[in-house]
C-alpha cells in the first residue's frame, strides 16, 4: 500500500507555490511537511485532498493515479484542515455520528474514548472551547475508516495532554498500517517520520 | 444510495433546531403577499386577478432569501471541504442539500399559500391548481437556486449577486406557473402549462446539481 505524488506543481492566484515535488508514504508511514508560512504546506496537503488539482504532475494510490478511481480515493483518505466543523446545535455524539454514518464505521465510542470526549459526548457544539472542538474534529479520523490521513496543523488549540493522546491515536494507526501526511509548527511525536521541507522542492529526507 | 438520506437527515435535523430561519423565511412570504392588498386596493376582482402571481413572485423571492443556507454555513465551518473529501460523492452531497432544502422551504411555501390565497379571494376550486402549480415550481427554485448559491460562496456582498444571478433564470418559472394559474382562473385547460414546468423540472433534476457541484468545487479550490 502506498500514496505518493510525482512532479507536482501548484499555481494559486497566479503564483507557483512549488514545482517538481515528489513524495512517497508506505504501509505505516508518516511524512512531516515542514517550511516557512506560505511555503504551500497546506496547499499540498489540500492537493492531496482532492481540493486543489495539480497544475502539472500527479498524485497515485498504490501505484495507480487517484483520478482513475476517485470513490476508492476520497473513502481513503481523511482530511483535518483549519477549520473544525463542529455544528452548535448538534451534540458531540451527534457530529461525529453524522460522519461514522458516511464511514459506514461504528467506533463512535472508541472515537470518543481516544479523545477523552466521553464526558462531552451529549454536550452541543456552541458549549464546547476551541480544544474541545478540536478534539471533537480529531475523533472523526478514526470513524473514518481512512488509510491515509492528512493533517493541517492538527495539534492547534490542543493543550499537552491532548496533544499527546493524537499522538498515541496516530502511533496505532500507523502500527496498523496506516499512513499520515502531517503539517506542524507544534513539535508532534511522529517516530521515524520522513521530513519534507517545502520552499526548497526536493525529495523527502528520512529522519530520526 | 444509502448515504443519501443520512445527508438529508442531518440538513433537516438542523434546519429544524435552527427553525427559526425557515420560519422567517415563511413569515417574510406571508407578510409580503399581504402587502399587495394594502398597497392596490380591496377590490376582490382586482385581487383574485392578480393573486396567484403575486403569490408566486413573492414565493420566489422567498425562496430566493433562504438561499445563502444552502451551502453557506457548511462553507464557513468547513464542513463542506470535509464533505468534499470524503467518501460520498460531492454530485451527491449537494442533491442532498437540494433536497433538504426544498422540504425545508419549498414544501412549507407550497403549504402556506392556501392561506394567503383567502386574502387574494381566489376560489376555493383553484386551490388544487395551485398547489399542484407550487409542487412543480417550488423544487426548481430549490434546483435553480443551489447554482447560484454555489457560484456566489465566499463571495464578499454574495447575497445581492445571487439574487442578480438568479433572479433572471426563474423568469420562465414565473412565467409558466402563473401561466398555469391563470388559465386555472379563466377556467382553461392548465396541463400544457404543467408539462412545460414539468419538463422545465425534468430538466433541472440532473443538470442543476451538476452544475451546482462544479460551483462548490470552484469555490473550495
Amino acid at each position: 500500500m502506498s500514496f505518493s505524488g510525482h512532479a507536482l506543481t501548484c499555481q494559486r492566484g497566479g503564483r507557483l507555490v512549488f514545482t517538481g515535488l515528489d513524495f512517497a508514504v508506505g504501509t505505516g508511514d508518516a511524512l512531516l511537511l515542514t517550511g516557512a508560512n506560505g511555503s504551500g504546506k497546506s496547499s499540498l496537503l489540500r492537493m492531496m485532498a482532492g481540493l486543489l488539482t495539480p497544475a502539472e504532475g500527479n498524485l497515485r494510490l498504490d501505484g495507480n493515479p487517484v483520478t482513475d478511481d476517485p470513490d476508492n480515493w476520497r473513502a481513503s483518505l481523511a482530511f483535518v484542515g483549519h477549520h473544525d466543523p463542529v455544528k452548535p446545535v448538534m451534540t458531540v455524539r451527534e457530529n461525529l455520528g453524522f460522519w461514522a454514518s458516511l464511514a459506514g464505521s461504528d467506533r463512535l465510542d472508541e472515537a470518543l474514548a481516544a479523545f477523552g470526549l466521553e464526558d462531552l459526548a451529549d454536550t452541543p457544539g456552541r458549549f464546547l472551547s476551541a480544544g474541545q472542538r478540536r478534539r471533537t474534529n480529531l475523533a472523526r479520523l478514526l470513524v473514518s475508516r481512512a488509510r491515509v490521513w492528512l493533517l493541517d496543523e492538527p495539534s492547534t488549540a490542543l493543550d499537552r495532554h491532548a496533544t499527546s493522546r493524537l499522538e498515541t491515536v496516530m502511533a496505532a494507526h500507523r502500527a496498523a498500517g496506516g499512513m499520515i501526511v502531517a503539517s506542524s509548527h507544534i513539535p508532534l511525536e511522529l517516530e521515524q517520520a520522513a521530513r519534507l521541507t517545502l520552499g526548497q522542492t526536493r525529495r523527502p529526507e528520512r529522519a530520526g | 444510495m444509502n448515504r443519501l438520506p443520512a445527508l438529508i437527515r442531518r440538513d433537516l435535523a438542523l434546519a429544524f433546531r435552527e427553525r427559526s430561519d425557515s420560519l422567517l423565511v415563511i413569515a417574510f412570504f406571508v407578510i409580503a403577499a399581504l402587502l399587495f392588498p394594502f398597497g392596490v386596493g380591496s377590490e376582490p376582482n382586482l385581487l383574485a386577478r392578480i393573486g396567484p402571481g403575486v403569490i408566486l413572485a413573492v414565493a420566489l423571492l422567498a425562496a430566493l432569501l433562504s438561499l445563502d443556507r444552502l451551502f453557506q454555513t457548511d462553507y464557513e465551518d468547513g464542513s463542506l471541504e470535509l464533505l468534499a473529501t470524503g467518501p460520498v460523492p460531492l454530485g451527491l452531497v449537494v442533491t442532498a442539500k437540494i433536497i433538504a432544502h426544498w422540504l425545508t422551504t419549498g414544501l412549507p411555501l407550497m403549504l402556506a399559500a392556501p392561506l394567503l390565497s383567502l386574502f387574494f379571494n381566489l376560489a376555493p376550486e383553484l386551490l388544487p391548481a395551485l398547489l399542484l402549480t407550487m409542487l412543480l415550481a417550488t423544487p426548481l427554485l430549490s434546483l435553480i437556486g443551489a447554482i447560484g448559491a454555489a457560484l456566489t460562496l465566499g463571495a464578499r456582498r454574495g447575497g445581492v449577486l445571487l439574487s442578480l444571478l438568479i433572479l433572471p433564470l426563474y423568469i420562465p418559472t414565473l412565467i409558466f406557473a402563473a401561466g398555469a394559474l391563470d388559465a386555472a382562473r379563466l377556467g382553461l385547460d392548465i396541463y400544457p402549462h404543467l408539462a412545460i414546468l414539468g419538463a422545465m423540472l425534468l430538466t433541472a433534476l440532473p443538470l442543476c446539481p451538476l452544475a451546482a457541484t462544479a460551483g462548490v468545487r470552484q469555490a473550495l479550490g
